[in-house]
């Protein structure tokens, strides 16, 4: 038997949080240290799996199956392919970055770690799952610590409120989805004979076949059930109009949870929607196609327009998402290769990038106690990395060519193109208005005076700062310079999506 | 073993071993003897539930005992366990409440009340139904007073007794019609009786709607719940609210698809539509509460509703569900209960606003607690999250998808006020901020009893397929005798 590599990434996480539930309280270094070595370790598997990734063979890879509750065709199924492998990548890069980041907090610091291993261990087990059960059991742990790490360390003035909306609009969307697998899981029984909850099983072909009448209208299956499926998911993936409560979750959360969040929490919804939506049902996303592309136009556009009127730092940051996963989700709605391949680079692209944009508004957050634009100013003297790092994700997010962005980007657009122009056209109106408001925070928070109340009060950041910030922008040039090091994998991965909506 | 011995082994366990504690309870002074007897009942159920997990286990069919007033099956042997555990843990908790623990016939009531429940789980007769019936809710009646000089206590039992009474006279005049209907008071024999669905046996099937409807505390029988939880001893509440209700569910999961097969297409309308008002009322009500005590009452409410889809669902797959559902609630409502109980008695208040930094004052209790209420709003790796998970399934099988979708809305519902509560204990900060000064003292009982919970309630939701084995084995039992199919 090969080694669960899989398994062992999944549970790091689990049994590290685990492991600091048992730990003393007040020895908060042990803590600190014991979370390091788990980030790291399930880091250096992550990388480890992504690269021996056997392109050749394609296809779902380090599978494992284990049955759970074989009597309702429920098993613990494992494996990645070629979307998700980056995105294991990029969970085990920001909860290594996350980790390093959260090293100064020190209200609890044993419940903080526990919790955000937890998620992560959620998140990595939705990515690696191929098990419709399974997918939804890590979902749902992927979700509840958010509300806890939100409302414990979050921002005083608004965390309650935000985790609460957060954690309802959430779980409303992933209940609905759960009821649509639950009629895929009877609807592929009768089709097929099988009753089970294996996806490999139910994306074959006619597996999904049926109607389903309702007040007297005879509806097909897939198209009836692709929306509450889709959507469900997609409210965690930010798309408009259930986008709402990602901002207010961003800024209320601590760095760390903000990085986590908008980095690979959005990533999950967008991939289970992927995933369940689009590769079980493809007719029901060929049929309901232009309402998500118009859905995710509206993201993309609205949300930069947004962004662009905000006042606090954070704000703009958490706008930003919402636009940028707007593009995601219009790159799943061109259903064509290039759009889907764009879609896929843009996950990891916007995560890596995201992840540090919350990184540098937490650093400069905790010295200057303000996200106030007008109230900040040069802070390029006093923080220099931070400010470096933020103009290199600025510049990401613009889609600078030489930078991941662009790679994300332009295959996004081409596909757009290639399918609606208008509606590439209107989209691009993004880039425009996101270089607006990329430059205006640049400007105002890093360049011009430094206020005199800050005068000596910015402390440097520390060496573990470094290294977190150093690593993502690293990554965020390696994808731009050598988009071969993942765009053939995630063309590996769209091909299979491609081949289950018919060839095209 | 002869089959009439085995059939009500632990009863006789649980007799002996009630008998051995009014015995032994004079030998014991004050401290001592609240420790001991404490220790010997609860000590003495996990016995009789290692006994009848390892002799007890009946036939896959299942068969008649005592002149057909029992039918030894699975359906009965799972409940009967959980019965036993739950008087095991409750024991456990009452140990350290005062006012309970210092007289032996608490504990013995205790006893007493599980025999009944027991009974009725395994009943296959109208006559030892009500018996059954009869012999729980009398102990329980007292037991929710049992604090004498505590007002709210004796309201809670006064108030439990008129409904009880009142409910019991429904279902009894309800019992009445049917032997006079259909001459016998077997359920088999009656099953014969009722084989066609007819305006007479639905007037009868209200009536017993009504009574146990009254155990299960389904809206709009409910009113005794809140008062009642509120007013009892906490680990009475807890128990009122699992075993007493689980022991419901057995016997409207067997006496409805046995006997009244027939009519399942009318009775699964009604109960639809009392566990749509139930799961409604429940967790909108909740919302409102201030009081632990009073929120835990309503979110048992609905989710005795939740639980109703699996019986409404009617298939093999729906009683197994319920079963499962039931035995996820029965370890997680009195994992809730018992940290009600841990802080209630230390604090002196069942306020929310208690709760405040709770996970400062006691980290691990927090934790426990944390397990607990996600687990009743239905989160993994808890198991309420598969017990939702598996009625909700059945009950789309079964096509009540309708029910489903307000089974899910008002479960987030749940989720808002199950977390409110657990900001207060992880977020808010206690008056003077001086929480770790003020640890909630956890004594031996509290943490066997908690610890075991919290390590089920974990069990259940994660490693699954052994509790569904025997779900389904409960379900397929049933079935084997069920005119429906």
């Amino acid at each position: 038997m090969q080694f669960p590599i899989l398994s062992v990434i999944v549970f790091t996480p689990l049994v590290a949080a685990l492991i600091i539930f048992l730990m003393k309280g007040e020895r908060k270094d042990e803590i600190r240290v014991t979370a390091l070595a788990a980030s790291v370790f399930a880091l250096i598997l992550s990388v480890w799996v992504y690269f021996a990734y056997d392109q050749s063979a394609a296809g779902y890879q380090f599978i494992e199956k284990v049955d759970w509750l074989p009597v309702l065709g429920i098993s613990y199924h494992v494996g990645v392919d070629g979307i998700s492998a980056p995105l294991v990548l990029l969970t085990g890069l920001v909860m290594f970055t996350g980790v390093l980041i959260s090293w100064g907090i020190d209200d609890r610091p044993r419940e903080f770690f526990a919790f955000l291993f937890l998620l992560a261990g959620g998140v990595f087990g939705v990515f690696v799952a191929l098990d419709l059960f399974m997918l939804f059991f890590f979902y749902e742990i992927a979700v509840f610590p958010m509300y806890l790490l939100i409302a414990i360390w979050g921002w005083k003035q608004t965390r309650e409120y935000a985790a609460m909306k957060l954690t309802l609009y959430l779980f409303l969307g992933s209940v609905f989805a759960l009821v649509g697998a639950l009629a895929m899981y009877w609807q592929v029984g009768q089709n097929t004979g099988v009753y089970t909850f294996d996806m490999l099983q139910m994306e074959k072909a006619g597996a999904m076949a049926g109607m389903v009448e309702i007040f007297g209208l005879a509806i097909p299956f897939q198209v009836f059930w692709f929306l509450p499926v889709f959507l469900g998911f997609a409210i965690l993936g930010g798309i408009f109009p259930f986008h709402n409560w990602s901002p207010d979750g961003h800024v209320a959360a601590p760095t760390a949870v903000s990085m986590f969040h908008a980095g690979v929490l959005m990533k999950l919804g967008a991939f289970a929607a992927l995933r369940v939506g689009i590769m079980l049902l493809p007719e029901g996303a060929v049929y309901w196609k232009y309402l998500i592309l118009g859905l995710a136009l509206v993201n993309v556009v609205y949300g930069a327009f947004i962004a662009m009127i905000q006042t606090d730092f954070k704000y703009i940051i958490g706008f930003s998402s919402v636009s940028h996963m707007g593009l995601v989700m219009l790159g799943f709605a061109t259903l064509n290769r290039e759009g889907m391949v764009g879609a896929g680079l843009q996950m990891f692209s916007h995560g890596v990038m995201t992840a540090l944009f919350f990184a540098a508004v937490g650093m400069v957050y905790d010295r200057a106690h303000t996200r106030q634009l007008p109230e900040l100013g040069g802070m390029v003297k006093a923080l220099p990395w931070v400010a470096i790092s933020f103009i290199i994700g600025g510049l990401v997010s613009m889609g600078m060519p030489g930078l991941s962005g662009f790679v994300a980007e332009f295959p996004i657009f081409m596909g757009v193109w290639k399918d609606q122009w208008l509606v590439a056209v209107i989209a691009s109106i993004s880039i425009v208005i996101t270089a607006g408001y990329v430059l205006i925070a640049v400007r105002r928070v890093f360049f011009g005076d430094m206020p005199a109340q800050f005068e000596g009060h910015i402390t440097p950041i520390s060496v573990l700062d470094k290294i977190a910030l150093g690593t993502l922008c690293l990554v965020m040039f390696a994808l731009g310079m050598f988009p071969g090091l993942m765009a053939p994998l995630v063309e590996l991965g769209v091909q299979n999506v491609l081949r289950l909506l018919g060839g095209a | 073993m002869s089959i009439n011995f085995l059939s009500i082994l632990p009863e006789v366990l649980m007799l002996v071993l009630g008998i051995l504690i009014l015995v032994l309870d004079p030998l014991w002074k004050d401290e001592k003897r609240r420790l001991n007897l404490g220790w010997l009942t609860a000590g003495g159920l996990f016995a009789v539930l290692v006994i009848s997990l390892l002799f007890g286990r009946p036939g896959a069919q299942g068969e008649l005992a005592w002149g057909g007033m029992i039918r030894f099956d699975m359906l009965g042997y799972a409940f009967k366990l959980f019965f036993i555990f739950a008087a095991a843990i409750t024991a456990l908790l009452m140990m350290d409440v005062e006012g309970v623990s210092r007289r032996a016939e608490a504990f013995a009531l205790l006893l007493a009340s599980t025999i009944g429940m027991s009974l009725m789980a395994a009943s296959a007769d109208i006559v030892m139904l009500y018996l059954a019936i009869e012999t729980t809710s009398i102990p329980l009646y007292v037991l929710a007073g049992f604090l004498l000089d505590d007002k709210k206590s004796i309201e809670a039992g006064f108030k439990y007794l008129l409904f009880g009474a009142m409910t019991s006279a429904v279902l009894l005049y309800g019992l009445t019609l049917v032997y006079g209907f259909g001459g016998a008071t077997g359920f088999d024999e009656l099953s014969k009786q009722f084989a066609s669905s007819t305006p007479f046996s639905i007037g009868v099937l209200i009536l017993l709607v009504v009574g146990l409807g009254f155990k299960l505390s389904l809206a709009p029988f409910h009113f005794w719940a809140p008062d009642t939880y509120e007013g009892s001893p906490t680990p009475v509440a807890g128990f009122l609210s699992t075993a007493s209700k689980a022991a419901g569910f057995a016997v409207l999961a067997r006496l409805f698809l046995t006997t009244f097969g027939s009519s399942a297409q009318e009775w699964q309308m009604m109960l639809a539509i009392l566990a749509a008002v139930t799961m409604i009322l429940g967790n909108l009500v909740a919302l409102a509460q201030k009081n632990i005590k009073r929120l835990l009452a309503y979110s048992s409410i609905a989710h005795a509703g939740y639980a109703l889809l699996g019986v409404i669902a009617a298939s093999e797959l729906g009683i197994a569900s319920a079963v499962f559902y039931l035995l996820a609630y029965v370890l997680t409502n009195l994992a809730a209960f018992g940290v009600i109980a841990i802080v209630g008695r230390a604090v002196g208040s069942d306020d929310v606003r208690a709760y405040d930094g709770l996970s400062r004052r006691s980290p691990y209790l927090a934790l426990a607690m944390l397990a607990a209420f996600l687990s009743l709003s239905g989160m993994p790796p808890f198991g309420g999250f598969i017990g939702k998970f598996l009625v909700f399934f059945a009950a789309i099988q079964a096509g009540w998808t309708w029910l489903v979708v307000i089974g899910i809305i008002t479960s987030i519902v749940g989720v808002y006020y199950y977390l409110t509560v657990m900001k207060y204990v992880y977020l808010y900060r206690m008056e003077g901020e001086d929480e770790e000064a003020n640890p909630i003292p956890l004594t031996r009982p509290h943490l066997l009893a908690i610890g075991i919970l919290t390590v089920g309630v974990i069990l259940v939701g994660t490693i699954f397929a052994p509790w569904f084995g025997l779900s389904t084995d409960a379900a397929a039992s049933l079935f084997s005798a069920a005119l429906l199919k």
